[in-house]
């Protein structure tokens, strides 16, 4: 396995609280590498800590080690906004802004300056609605807005969103929790596919989605990792017996 | 008199409490049947009953005893043949009414006697036959009442509707102000667009109403355009924008986005502060510290500049209106959801870069709404227009010139003005009119704004 | 896809950034600046009044030995107060300045010289007499007040350098000055008079005390009529109102009412009040309506706020015990509100207590000296009293200006500060 980004001892303070307790994980590179654990185990606070973007909540402190390819995430040196364009994310809730479905997706290329012209933009959003798999369904309605999408179809813009600024890593906190069985598994397919190009992690509530998408799984329990490895084995045959006992839905 | 019966309403209502109250207590003694409600509400059903109609005549009297008084003053007066052919009832009588006693003339004198002999009879009389009804309502009633209460009598559900009512009344004061607005308002701009036609006051230039004295000569000299009026009130309005709109939703944005906790703390109350300073404080500012400096100041540039600026009140009006924009946009901003914000940070945008291109956008029909109310509130201000700017009616877009507005020109027509039938006065109304629809088609529009955008994130 | 292994690309990318910060960092700065544009503003305001207003909180006398004749103090002779009221009591101030300066000669000389005290010396003087009949035939040391122009050459705000015909004071008169306060014959001490008195045309004289009774009146009328109503219709429409068409049209009109402006209000006063109904002109009574119609819609807005937020539960617990739904609203939902209720009162009283421009439609304008002492006394506001001495031309109206601000602005502190010491008490309960 190839690592794509790392955490060693990672803690993290909201004010007085401490969420996450010396995480240490490796994320493999295209892979998908699934978190699970009960509520408030610290799972989606651990995904913030990969872009940073914990900087925007208030009283939020991180200590300890977070790299991408082995470059320190948090060296007061780096700089943010490069790595969320490195670091994309996808979202609990499906969060188009309130613009065309063309300008949702044009949204990074314009602010990072990918693109050159009119002629290769439009190319790029054509190709990451095509890779989200939204293209077909709404290649002649470009110019409406993102809003006017079915909840699935939205989440689907957001991943179309996140891809063309052509991230290394994409983090996607619970991103069907909102759609219907139906719209999962057209995102969970789309994970799959994705995989091959991009890094992906992902926070899930369901075991069965962790089990179908991800390679790799992490059992988060009360702000720490109480297992990590193979998804298969964590399924089947769970070195620690909370791991078990959450998988089988004894807690939790 | 009167004042005597309103010093007896409190006395007649224990009264019918106490008497109400005792009855049901009675009836509860002496037979075995169990009342329907307390003692105490029999007794506040008595006391409506007993207090009500005579507080309902005395009120009436109250709104309408003074007109009904003058016109029985005026209807006698009319019959008595003592006018003269060039007075009028109506004039007498408010020579009368303000005290005037530079008579010349046996006849001038001798129709004022007969109006105050006549007036003073009518409120004797008139004070009299309410005194008597006064009496007649307040037995009634009470007797009544009290011969209503009985075991089965469900008082407290009498009581209550008569409550509900109450409230229901007051709420309808809001509907009555308004009513009472628009009426006289329209009242006395249709007589003003009986002496002037509504398309020289919408579309003349010229506005120069001091000249026109008498109502008779108002048609021809064409003094009532108030082209220049409106002009002036979008100047100073324009200015007041300019600086308001910038200066208040960029606060908001760095009240909303950027400011720690501890100076959220310290900015948002002094914004208030500054929208609670009275509008004539401001306006004093703008007239006497501001207008001579920004003079000053333009002159060591070589610009010609008036004391009386649009430029000072606009700026100074600006300024007060700055706290309203930025709580408004402010309320517009912090409604939008936090995952556009996140979402957008999480592409790698910088926060000046998510607030331009993703929050501002997606609160804009709030902000726009919080714009519209600022327009409205900048239309209607007045005190700092009648400190700082000027009087005078003219067509420019210099800001360093006075103009002058609608709410000023409302003001210098009618105050201190006691007659009240010329064109002068009247076209103060015209004015109020006009600025009351406008401000009202504003704030519909910016409630409309609002609403849509409420929808959008609810 | 990855494009960061290309070497040009990157700088471009860098370059970008940085253009991209400097923007960041543009916006930020602009947002400080317009808080500062804004805020700096209010304290050049605030400033700019205390500047000006404090001086007017302190007088100016004279204070010299006032030989009080008997002939001329108490034409009877028989030390009544009837008798003393009609003493002359100008001669003996004008007596005392020219014992203190006997160069002072010729009709102009003695003149210039009289105008240095304000006629306010006589009466402080005839008020002391009154109080000290036993003193009538003795010399006293009496403070005597400064006319306005010559209080302000005291505090140093006339520019001698000026030429003579361009000022209020003259070369004579600044020398008399100068000999009084070089002999220390000149006192500074604070204006009480600015409290109990009402109007005047001389400023040195003119007080506060006619626009705070004004004020206080017309509020109080104000209160009367707005709170009552006010909560009614908040308990009708947040508790009993049905859904309906009516409902939805009282909504909006008091949320129309809300924004009209001011002014508006005063015509409704004018036309209806004052010539339909025939109430008196300048009176707080009518200067209290019309405030208590503009300020309904807050205290509907504020009462209905305070009522919603009083949760449910409460409402439910009444009603489960079986009191009827007035009850619960009035025993139980209303005293929860009405600390909220409140606090939106006191700050729609606020507002009115600035307010201005309507009660100048409805004459409240006039030049009154009478202090008022009921509803329909003819009367002016705090306000109004600030507009009418800004238009003044004498200079020493403006400091009376600036402090009757001072004091307008301290009302309004007083009660706001009410309003958010009862809202700090009673928020946490839920």
């Amino acid at each position: 396995m190839k690592t794509k980004m790392q955490t060693d001892g990672l803690d993290v303070f909201y004010g007085e609280k401490q969420a996450l307790f010396g995480v240490d994980l490796q994320i493999g590179a295209n892979e998908v590498t699934a978190l699970i654990g009960p509520s408030g185990c610290g799972k989606s606070t651990y995904l913030r800590c990969l872009n940073r973007m914990n900087d925007v909540v208030p009283g939020c402190r991180v200590s300890g080690r977070v790299t991408l390819d082995g470059e320190d995430v948090y060296d007061p040196r780096l700089d943010v906004v490069k790595l969320r364009a490195r670091v994309g994310m996808v979202f609990q809730k499906p969060n188009p802004f309130p613009k065309s479905i063309y300008e949702n997706v044009a949204y990074g290329p314009r602010i990072h300056g990918i693109t050159h012209d009119r002629d290769e933009l439009d190319a790029l959003v054509r190709d990451s609605l095509r890779r989200a798999g939204l293209l077909e369904e709404v290649e002649d309605r470009l110019n409406e807005p993102g809003t006017s999408l079915s909840g699935g179809q939205q989440q689907r813009l957001c991943i179309a969103r996140a891809i063309a600024v052509s991230p290394e890593v994409i983090l996607m906190d619970e991103p069907c929790s909102a759609l219907d069985p139906i719209a999962t598994a057209r995102v969970e397919e789309l994970i799959d596919e994705l995989r091959a190009q991009f890094t992906i992690v992902i926070v899930t509530h369901s075991m069965q989605q962790a089990a179908r998408v991800s390679q790799r799984t992490a059992f988060f329990h009360l702000g720490r990792i109480v297992e990590e490895g193979e998804t298969t084995k964590i399924f089947t045959n769970p070195d620690q017996e909370r791991t078990q006992d959450y998988i089988t839905g004894r807690f939790g | 008199m009167i004042e005597a019966l309103w010093g007896l309403l409190p006395l007649l209502a224990g009264l019918g409490f106490v008497l109400g109250r005792r009855r049901a207590e009675q009836l509860a003694a002496e037979g075995d049947v169990s009342l329907n409600s307390l003692p105490q509400h029999y007794g506040q059903f008595v006391l409506l009953w007993a207090a009500g109609p005579p507080l309902a005549l005395l009120l009436l009297w109250a709104l309408s005893g003074g007109t009904i008084v003058e016109g029985w003053a005026a209807a006698s007066l009319d019959a008595s043949g003592l006018l003269g052919v060039d007075q009028r009832a109506d004039h007498v009588l408010s020579e009368v009414r303000g005290g005037l006693s530079s008579l010349d003339g046996a006849a001038l004198s001798e129709a004022h006697a007969h109006v105050e002999r006549t007036l003073d009879r009518a409120r004797q009389v008139l004070g009299l036959s309410v005194a008597a009804g006064f009496a007649l309502l307040a037995a009634g009633g009470l007797s009544w009442a009290r011969s209503r209460v009985t075991p089965g009598l469900r008082a407290r559900n009498r009581v209550e509707s008569a409550l509900r009512a109450g409230l229901f009344l007051s709420s309808c004061v809001a509907i009555a102000t308004t009513i009472g607005i628009v009426g006289s308002l329209l009242f006395e701009a249709i007589r003003f667009f009986g002496l002037v036609s509504p398309a020289e006051f919408f579309f003349g230039t010229e506005w120069s109403p001091q000249t026109a004295l008498r109502a008779d000569q108002v048609g021809s000299s064409g003094a009532f355009g108030a082209v220049p009026v409106f002009a002036g009130t979008l100047l100073i309005t324009g200015i007041a924008m300019a600086i308001s709109i910038p200066v208040g939703l960029m606060a908001a944005i760095q009240l909303a986005f950027y400011a720690g906790d501890r100076a959220r703390a310290w900015v948002k109350p002094l914004l208030e502060v500054i929208a609670g300073i009275p509008t004539v404080v401001w306006g004093a500012f703008a007239a006497l510290v501001l207008g001579p400096r920004i003079r000053v100041i333009g002159e060591s540039l070589g610009l010609d500049v008036a004391s009386e600026s649009a430029l000072a009140a606009g700026l100074v009006m600006g300024v007060m209106i700055v706290p309203f924009v930025s709580s408004l946009s402010d309320d517009a901003l912090n409604a939008v959801p936090r995952s556009m914000l996140e979402g957008s940070l999480a592409m790698g945008a910088t926060l000046s870069e998510t607030i331009r291109k993703v929050m501002v956008p997606a609160a804009l029909p709030g902000i726009v709404g919080a714009f519209l109310l600022a327009v409205s509130r900048a239309i209607g201000e007045t005190m700092i227009v009648v400190m700082a700017a000027g009087q005078a009616a003219r067509l420019t877009a210099n800001p360093f010139e006075a103009v002058t507005t609608v709410t000023v020109q409302i003001m210098m027509l009618l105050v201190g003005d006691q007659e009240f039938d010329s064109a002068k006065t009247l076209a103060a109304f015209a004015l109020g009119l006009t600025l009351f629809f406008v401000t009202l088609a504003l704030n519909l529009a910016a409630l409309s704004f609002v609403r849509r955008f409420r929808e959008q994130y609810d | 896809m990855t494009s960061s292994s290309d070497p040009q690309r990157l700088d471009r990318a860098d370059a970008r950034l940085r253009r991209r910060y400097r923007a960041e960092r543009l916006f930020q700065a602009s947002g400080v600046a317009a808080i500062a544009f804004a805020v700096g503003t209010l304290f050049l305001l605030l400033g700019t009044v205390v500047y000006q207003g404090t001086g007017a909180f302190v007088e100016s006398v004279a204070v010299l030995p006032v030989a009080l004749d008997a002939g001329a103090l108490d034409p009877d002779g028989d030390r009544s107060p009837e008798s003393l009221a009609r003493g002359n009591y100008a001669s003996p101030v004008r007596e005392a300045l020219r014992a203190r300066f006997p160069e002072a000669s010729g009709r102009r000389e003695k003149r210039a010289l009289a105008g240095l005290l304000s006629v306010g010396a006589e009466y402080d003087l005839r008020d002391f007499v009154l109080a000290h009949p036993e003193a009538i035939g003795t010399t006293v040391e009496r403070p005597l007040l400064l006319s306005d122009d010559a209080d302000l050459y005291v505090r140093g705000d006339v520019d001698v350098d000026v030429d003579e015909s361009d000022r209020k004071v003259s070369d004579a008169q600044v020398a008399w000055l100068d000999a009084l306060v070089a002999r220390g014959q000149v006192e500074r001490r604070f204006n009480r008079r600015l409290f109990t008195s009402g109007d005047s045309r001389e400023p040195e004289l003119a007080g506060l005390q006619g626009a705070i009774r004004g004020s206080f009146l017309t509020l109080l009328v104000t209160l009367l009529l707005s709170f009552p109503i006010g909560v009614a219709a908040a308990l009708y429409l947040e508790e009993f109102a049905p859904r309906n068409r009516l409902t939805d049209f009282v909504e909006v009109n008091i949320n129309n009412l809300a924004a009209v402006p001011s002014i508006v209000f005063g015509l409704l006063g004018l036309a209806v009040l004052l010539n339909f109904l025939g109430l008196p002109r300048s009176a707080p009574l009518v200067g209290g309506i019309v405030l208590a119609l503009m300020t309904l819609p807050t205290v509907i807005i504020a009462g209905r706020a305070a009522l919603s937020a009083v949760p449910p539960s409460i409402r439910e617990a009444a009603l489960g015990v079986g009191a009827s739904h007035v009850q619960a609203v009035l025993h139980h939902v209303l005293p929860q509100a009405l600390p909220g209720i409140l606090t939106g009162t006191i700050i729609g009283m606020a507002r009115a207590l600035g307010e201005t421009a309507p009660l100048l439609m409805i004459g409240m304008i006039a030049f009154i000296v009478d202090l008022p002492t009921s509803p329909t006394d003819p009367a002016t506001v705090l306000p109004v009293q600030i507009y009418l001495w800004s238009d003044a031309p004498e200079r020493a109206f403006q400091a009376r200006m600036g402090a009757a601000i001072i004091v307008l602005l301290g009302f309004l502190v007083v009660m706001n500060g009410a309003a958010v010491a009862l809202r700090r008490r009673f928020e946490s309960r839920y």
